[in-house]
């Protein structure tokens, strides 16, 4: 071993040094390229609207102002439509992660034909999209009276496949004895759920839980057909009728993105490790 | 349940028959409400004049004769297939290569660069059209000074239909990556790094590990994520509502859009969901491809 060492060791210098710097290169090159857009977006947000298209550009406001923030703030009532989004992203993220739970579990623990030909079912949702059928979708959701409400955006979204699936791999992963020793001391399935399943699952409620609540805090399409008063308006929805006008107030946009986005930068300075590890591959390849 | 005590046999029974429907009976309520329903009715109003109030006459084929002779169904679904052509393979190249070079042992500063590849995902799609029309703004925009610092004249970044899609794939690229990172990451991790030492043992390069070894057993991650963000790319719409609003004109309208303004700006329930259907057919077709090849690789 000692002789072959140092042999090794020479070998592996030319072969070893050159790509990983030029590994490192790379990817660094690419990280800049990811966060610039993302800096020059944060930065222009603190430069007074005077500054922000005059030549020469400059990376860093000249002078730090936080106009845009104000203006923003109180042109456009953003406690409000943080409330509306909270509450859509709270009230979805809770409901779907039970009732995921639920599914996933039966999909799990129990054998029934009708439960194998529902679970393709819910497969089959992921290829096929709400967006794609909006029109009648819209339609139910106005039937069912949930029109210019934000149960009509809620309820819709609850069921998503990749949290059954999330919960089914895990359940399948419980052994079958916990559930029979739990069956012979009496206690009835509901309760098995509820009071050693459910808790047992933590890790994959929690994931799920941060996804729901990204996704839903960042929905565009549903809140823009079925909010249509502006009282109910979502942040995005809000967000669009500021850059979708005829000329568009770059100053108060551009410090309105960024208050948006202030949640979910909680939620992942948090949740980093959650989320950066999250295996989802178990997750979404049922 | 064949280890059931005889005692509660009979209750065992019956329980698995009940206690599954209850576990389930509120996702199979939304899934019929929310899945079963729209897809049906959106079947139904494809061959009627719905338009969202009064009867929905039965009209036949005509929603479909129309759409077919549309000059502007046509251009969004050439443009929708253009756009998810481009972006998918993109997309992927991009993710598989950031996720291959964070966990390679031999790239330094992999930790804080993860977690910039990440933040786009924290960004909305609405807020990442707004960071990029910030920064291809044709009379303003970062990119467009950067280039008249090497005396490049401005590029016509929004009014030019092609340059315009450019950046939406850019953009799409920069705000969809993170999740397939995540994917390609944790099924790079699992491979064993033995594979790789028998590999270089033998003698094999860097590029012939990554070909023969780290390529074939991503398959099934590859497969994920080209069906994933094939799916995203085909109705893609918030993040163009914000970058150029489907602009110039009407000319970077994808399905998902078009879908939009027939149904709810023109009120032409009937004459979108014809579209609907279409673009579900199409998506339908694509699954199908897709899993074909799939099932080649899980019986290899």
């Amino acid at each position: 071993m000692s002789t072959t060492t140092p042999r090794r060791r020479r070998n592996r210098e030319p072969g070893y040094w050159i790509p990983s710097a030029l590994q490192t290169a790379v990817l660094w090159g690419m990280a800049l390229l990811f966060i610039v857009p993302l800096a020059w977006f944060f930065l222009s947000s603190f430069k007074p609207a005077g500054e922000l298209f005059r030549y020469p550009l400059t990376m860093f406001p000249e002078n730090w102002s936080v106009a845009g923030y104000e203006t923003a703030w109180s042109r456009y009532d953003f406690a409000l439509y943080f409330r509306n989004t909270a509450v859509v992203a709270i009230v979805t993220t809770v409901l779907t992660v039970i009732v995921s739970a639920m599914t996933g579990f039966a999909f799990a623990k129990y054998k029934n034909r009708w439960l194998k030909v529902f679970f393709i079912c819910i497969l089959a949702t992921t290829m096929l999209p709400t967006e794609v059928i909006m029109p009648s979708t819209f339609i139910v959701i106005r039937d069912l009276g949930l029109y210019n409400q934000l149960a009509g955006v809620i309820v819709p979204s609850i069921i998503t496949a990749t949290g059954i699936f999330m919960f089914r791999q895990y359940y399948r992963s419980v052994p079958d004895e916990l559930l029979e020793a739990a069956r012979i001391d009496g206690a009835s399935e509901m309760r098995i759920f509820w009071s050693m399943m459910l808790p047992l699952a933590k890790p994959i409620a929690f994931t799920l839980a941060i996804f729901s609540f990204h996704w839903r805090w960042n929905d565009f399409i549903w809140p823009l057909l079925v909010l249509n008063n502006p009282n109910l308006y979502t942040l995005q929805v809000a967000l669009r009728s500021i850059v979708g006008a005829e000329n568009i107030d770059w100053s108060v946009l551009l410090s309105a993105s960024v208050i948006s986005i202030i949640p979910m930068g909680f939620v992942f300075i948090l949740f980093q490790k959650y989320i950066l590890n999250a295996d989802l591959n178990s997750g979404l390849k049922g | 349940m064949s280890t059931h005590v005889e005692g509660r046999k009979r209750r065992g029974n019956r329980i698995p028959q009940l206690a599954p429907l209850s576990f389930t009976v509120i996702t199979m309520v939304l899934f019929v409400l929310f899945f079963v329903m729209p897809g049906g009715l959106g079947i139904y109003y494809a061959f009627t004049d719905y338009r969202g109030v009064g009867d929905a006459d039965w009209i036949g084929l005509e929603n479909f004769v129309e759409l077919f002779q549309d000059k502007d169904f046509y251009s969004a679904l050439i443009r929708t297939l253009t756009y998810t052509v481009i972006v998918v393979p993109l997309g992927y190249a991009v993710s598989l290569l950031s996720a291959w070079l964070l966990t390679s042992p031999r790239t330094k500063g992999a930790g804080a660069a993860r977690v910039i590849f990440f933040l786009p995902w924290l960004v909305s799609p609405i807020v990442a059209g707004v960071i990029w029309r910030w920064l291809f703004g044709e009379s303003f925009g970062l990119v467009n000074y950067l280039l008249s610092l090497i005396g490049v004249a401005p590029v016509s970044w929004q009014s030019d239909a092609n340059l315009s899609l450019s950046v939406v794939v850019v953009a799409g690229i920069w705000g969809g990556m993170a999740f397939s990172m995540l994917l390609f990451s944790a099924a790079l991790k699992n491979i064993p790094q033995s594979y790789y030492e028998a590999a270089s043992i033998d003698g094999a390069s860097t590029a012939q590990q990554f070909w023969k070894i780290t390529l074939p057993l991503l398959r099934p991650t590859s497969f994920m994520v080209i069906l994933l963000s094939t799916i995203g790319a085909m109705k893609e719409f918030a993040l163009i509502q914000a970058l150029n609003g489907g602009g110039p004109g009407t000319q970077n309208y994808l399905m998902v859009q078009y879908i939009y303004s027939t149904g709810f700006e023109r009120a032409q329930i009937g004459y979108a969901s014809a579209a609907s259907v279409i673009l579900m057919l199409l998506l339908l077709v694509i699954a199908g491809i897709q899993m074909r090849f799939d099932k080649g690789a899980e019986y290899e």
